[in-house]
């Protein structure tokens, strides 16, 4: 670790604190270090892996705590499999975890404020040293600073050092405590490898480096299967993604001869436009990020991703490594602005998704589900955003859905956190996560309920709060690409760009309807009516301790006000227009531009009140909705509950999506890998023919050779001299 | 006639004379039944052997074919064969009958017809590459120093040291076999 | 001279290959392939004539070689006719695999 800091020319950047900017990601990497040997060291007294340890339920002694397990199934047993004895290293850890986070998050608002002071008309690139020198492909190991991994790493540090904070409260009784933030801390300097990277190789180690730590965070209490396999489900589904993205980044070698971020995007806009290279290299990418962010095909992997603890969740599957996706494309915005068929692909992909997984939410039970096909929405969100051109609005989402999305998964946290406790009180082994055990938690946890509004306000797209303004611009971004744009001249299997257009902003308002829906259902089942959670637990529920509540209020208020990054200009009485729009102009501005024909975007202020109108309206459409049909108190806790059946049942069993691939995918591939591979291939090609084969050609070869060993030295005298003859006739007859 | 011719032709003579004497020795050697007498017949082959040696400018390989392979090698044979007495009918008996016979006479003169045509053909001078040919010419050029043995003893104890030194524990562990082997093993039954 | 000597030399080799062939007693067959050794020794130091004194180097060798494996090799008959009372080899078949 030796940086030696080659300056790029007298960039302005240079002479700042921002040349220090490979320090951002060493930092959570020491943290993970410094963490992990404690871990290793702590390791040996308890653990999850020690039986003796996971199963004490000797009663009074852990009648104290409260802790942040929650990671059962439905109908799981609960076995308590942690001691309740705090970790040795804690301290220490609590310390270290969110510290290197907040030093992070200190450097990276010290870095955005030298950025503001300069101009930022090319990016800052600083190269570390040289990483892969090989033939043509010479790879250096370069930070990448710009606008756009800026605003990237300021939400990662930011939310994520609230999250860490979170965390502290939440796993404090966890005896993989260090094990956790070395994990966390870890992710969080991939994550910031990945958004820094200056080339896409290098960009590929974070987004693999994050995959490992999500895997290694799902199955965090990996003595349970469900979660084991959960994290591996993660992982394989994650694979089928970076295939598209390995193959993207071949074709990028093969057709334009580099693999710097900056040389793709100036070798790509010489590319024709909308070409086969250009658009299958775009189409490869997109695989990448349908599997990183969870889209469909690919999105089957979020949901049971809520296995993981849930500032896990919050952080990676919420907030930063799932819109991962969503990064890549608007840094790709060179590539994709090429390739108009991919864009409304990509478009096309992220209504469906965001209509789909919708449909998903409106009859989940466990509140972690809820809000994970609630992420799987947004996203497609997001990439209705990136993918119609509008790579400011998509950013933008990306921005306050990290805000208010945080907030929800760590507001269920404390819910769980706190159910948990409760039940754990008194022995019960119901399901902490499930909405029908919970209901009326109002009066008991009134912070977490009024932030939890909060953000479900803006998540519905309430006016003023955050979700409003960003889901807003993607919408009228994507209505203002149907006339005049490259995406409406081109086509889609024979559709016209702008039909595609016209159906994927319909999608996206019946999402937004369905995400009013089922977040109000979310919080009346939770926080309203009479609770359902027990007669003896009921005297256990109570307000989460304030180190998990603080974060909370913070992101709190970014999730009400993280709009103002960029108002419209319809609403230019309230702030100054479009800051993150100019901010990011340097980056995604000349992309955009050139989906837009070269026009600013403009639409007739009638239409674009009408849109704004209509947005508004589902909305509050939506909530008004479900709290009229949505009856709280006729709810029964889940162990009453009866079977759902016909469209019910579809949804609440994900339109049987999991069984379709098992049946699809999994049970061929298992079964033809056991007829085939196994049977055929192995047991009779491999050991039959090559191996038992080979010796038994051997024993034939030896057992020929046998039979001219007779012994009598006459007989090999007779076969050497015919051996010598033979060879003394070849040298003669040459 | 020249002195010279005359030198020559009773060098010719000898030759020949040596030659016809060894093959005739070792047709003698091989149709011998007794072992005795067969070991006598090639006793003679070898000093024909030796006599020829010295009319190639090899008298130091003479005098060691004469001490080493007569004096010695044949010897031993010799005590060996006294020693198992094998005197006695069963063991005279060893031919392998007239098909053995004729097979073997056939594929000996294939054998010789070959080495033959190899001779004819200069199969040798081609065999050997044109700088290494040379080199051995000048060598063979160069007057001869240090007598007779000097040409014969420099590349032994020079180029050929170490498979000189390979010689002597080649030698060693044959004597340590032959004991192994001669040895009556008293205590073993 | 060079080409009778080496045809001598074949000749008596060939002598030697089929007292090989068509002998059957160890000791015999022993000789015979020192009539073959001499053969070969022959051509050495005909040779040694044209290309220089390095083949009777060789010559030396052999000799060496030739001792060596009579040692071994009447050592060897010995031990033989001691177990079966006779070097005839059609009786010996210790190498059948």
């Amino acid at each position: 670790m030796n940086p030696a800091l080659i300056p790029e020319g007298a960039h302005p950047l240079a002479a700042t604190i921002a040349r220090l900017v490979w320090l951002l990601p060493l930092l959570p990497l020491a943290g993970f270090l410094i963490n992990g040997t404690l871990a290793m060291l702590g390791a040996a007294k308890v653990g999850p892996a020690d039986p003796s340890a996971g199963h004490d339920h000797a009663g009074d002694a852990h009648g104290h705590d409260a802790h942040g397990h929650d990671a059962h199934g439905h109908d799981s047993a609960h076995d308590d499999h942690h001691v309740p004895v705090r970790h040795k290293f804690a301290p220490i850890v609590s310390l270290i975890g969110p510290g290197v986070l907040v030093a992070a998050f200190g450097l990276a608002v010290a870095c955005f404020f030298a950025m503001r002071g300069v101009s930022m008309e090319h990016p800052y690139i600083v190269t570390l040293y040289q990483w892969m020198p090989v033939g043509d492909l010479n790879l250096n190991a370069t930070m990448l600073l710009d606008p756009l991994s800026m605003v990237m790493v300021l939400v990662i540090t930011g939310v994520g050092m609230l999250i860490h904070v979170f965390s502290v409260g939440y796993m404090q009784d966890d005896p993989g405590y260090p094990r956790y933030f070395a994990y966390l801390n870890l992710f969080v300097f991939f994550m910031l490898m990945l958004v820094l990277g200056g080339s896409y190789p290098l960009l590929f180690v974070g987004w693999e480096g994050v995959g490992l730590c999500s895997y290694l965070l799902i199955g965090f209490w990996f003595s349970e299967k469900a979660n084991a396999d959960a994290g591996k489900k993660a992982f394989i589904v994650n694979r089928i993604g970076d295939f598209g993205f390995l193959v993207a980044m071949f074709l990028m070698f093969s057709n334009l001869g580099t693999l710097d971020i900056g040389g793709v995007a100036a070798k790509a806009v010489e590319l024709p436009m909308g070409g086969a290279v250009i658009t299958a290299i775009a189409l490869f990418l997109f695989l990448g990020c349908t599997g990183k962010s969870a889209q469909i095909p690919l999105y089957v992997w979020l949901p049971d991703a809520m296995a993981g603890p849930t500032p896990v969740s919050a952080l990676i599957h919420a907030a930063t490594m799932v819109t991962a996706g969503v990064y890549l494309v608007a840094r790709s915005s060179a590539i994709f602005s090429m390739a108009p068929v991919a864009q409304l692909t990509v478009a096309l992909v992220g209504g469906l998704t965001a209509f789909f997984a919708a449909t998903i939410g409106l009859k989940q039970w466990d509140i972690k589900k809820v809000l994970a096909y609630s992420t799987v929405s947004q996203l497609g969100y997001m990439f209705v955003g990136v993918g119609v051109g509008a790579y400011t609005a998509g950013v933008f989402h990306l921005v306050t859905h990290a805000f208010f999305k945080a907030l929800l998964f760590l507001g269920s946290g404390s819910v769980i956190f706190v159910m948990h406790a409760a039940y754990h009180h008194t022995h019960n082994h119901d399901d902490a996560q499930d909405m029908r055990n919970m209901g009326g938690l109002k009066q008991y946890m009134p912070v977490t309920f009024y932030l939890m509004w909060t953000a479900t306000l803006a998540i519905a797209g309430i006016p003023l709060f955050s979700g409003f303004f960003s889901k807003d611009e993607i919408l009228g971004s994507v209505f203002a690409r149907v006339s005049h744009s490259t995406l409406a001249e081109s086509s889609l299997l024979g559709i016209p760009g702008g039909t595609v257009l016209l159906v994927v902003y319909g999608l996206g308002l019946a999402s937004a309807l369905m995400t009013a829906i089922y977040m109000t259902r979310m919080m009346l089942y939770t926080f309203h009516g009479p609770n359902r959670t027990g007669e003896a637990e009921r005297a256990h529920l109570k307000e989460a301790p304030w180190i998990m509540t603080g974060p909370l209020v913070v992101l709190a208020v970014l999730a009400a006000f993280g709009g103002w990054l960029n108002v419209p200009e319809l609403l230019s009485a309230i702030g100054p227009v479009g800051s993150l729009e100019h901010w990011l102009e340097p980056v995604v501005g000349a992309a955009t531009l050139r989906t837009t024909l070269g026009a600013a975007p403009e639409m007739a202020h009638q239409t674009e009140l009408l849109l704004v109108g209509t947005a508004i309206a589902i909305a509050m459409a939506g909530i008004a909705f479900a709290v009229i049909r949505l009856k709280p108190a006729a709810l029964v806790p889940k162990k009453d509950y009866p079977a759902a059946e016909g469209i019910d049942r579809v949804l609440e069993n994900k339109y049987f999506v999991d069984e379709g691939y098992d049946a699809a995918f999994v049970r061929p591939t298992v079964g033809v890998s056991r007829a085939v591979l196994w049977k055929g291939v192995d047991a009779g090609i491999i050991d039959g023919l090559f191996v038992n084969g080979s010796a038994l050609l051997m024993r034939a070869f030896g057992w020929m050779g046998s039979q001219l060993q007779t012994g009598q030295l006459g007989t090999y005298a007779w076969v050497l001299l015919i051996g010598a003859i033979t060879i003394l006739g070849a040298f003669t007859l040459r | 006639m020249q002195p010279n011719q005359f030198h020559s032709l009773v060098y010719e003579f000898a030759f020949y004379f040596f030659g016809l004497t060894a093959i005739a020795s070792a047709i003698a050697f091989v149709t011998r039944k007794s072992p005795v007498a067969a070991a006598m017949w090639l006793v003679n082959v070898m000093f024909c052997l030796a006599g020829l040696y010295v009319m190639l400018d090899a008298q130091f390989i003479a005098t060691m074919q004469v001490l080493v392979y007569t004096g010695a090698i044949m010897v031993v044979f010799l005590f060996v064969i006294m020693l198992l007495n094998l005197g006695h009918p069963s063991d005279l008996a060893d031919a392998r009958g007239k098909w053995g016979y004729i097979m073997a006479l056939f594929v000996g003169l294939a054998l010789l017809a070959e080495v033959m045509v190899l001779n004819r053909s200069n199969a040798i001078e081609r065999l050997i590459p044109p700088d290494l040919a040379a080199k051995a010419a000048a060598a063979a050029a160069a007057p001869l120093a240090g007598g007779i043995i000097g040409p014969v003893a420099a590349p032994l104890f020079k180029e050929y040291l170490l498979a000189f030194e390979l010689t002597s524990v080649l030698l060693l562990a044959a004597i340590v076999g032959a004991v192994v082997l001669g040895k009556r093993r008293t205590n073993a039954r | 001279m060079l080409g009778e000597a080496l045809a001598l030399s074949a000749v008596l080799f060939t002598i030697g290959v089929i007292g090989v062939l068509t002998r059957r007693n160890a000791i015999i067959i022993f000789m015979c392939v020192e009539l073959m050794l001499n053969a070969v020794n022959l051509s050495f130091v005909a040779l040694s004539k044209v290309y220089g004194a390095t083949g009777q180097v060789f010559v030396v060798f052999t000799m060496t070689v030739a001792a060596a494996e009579a040692a071994v090799g009447l050592a060897i008959i010995i031990a033989i006719f001691r177990h079966q009372r006779s070097v005839n080899l059609q009786n010996i078949n210790l190498l059948k695999g």
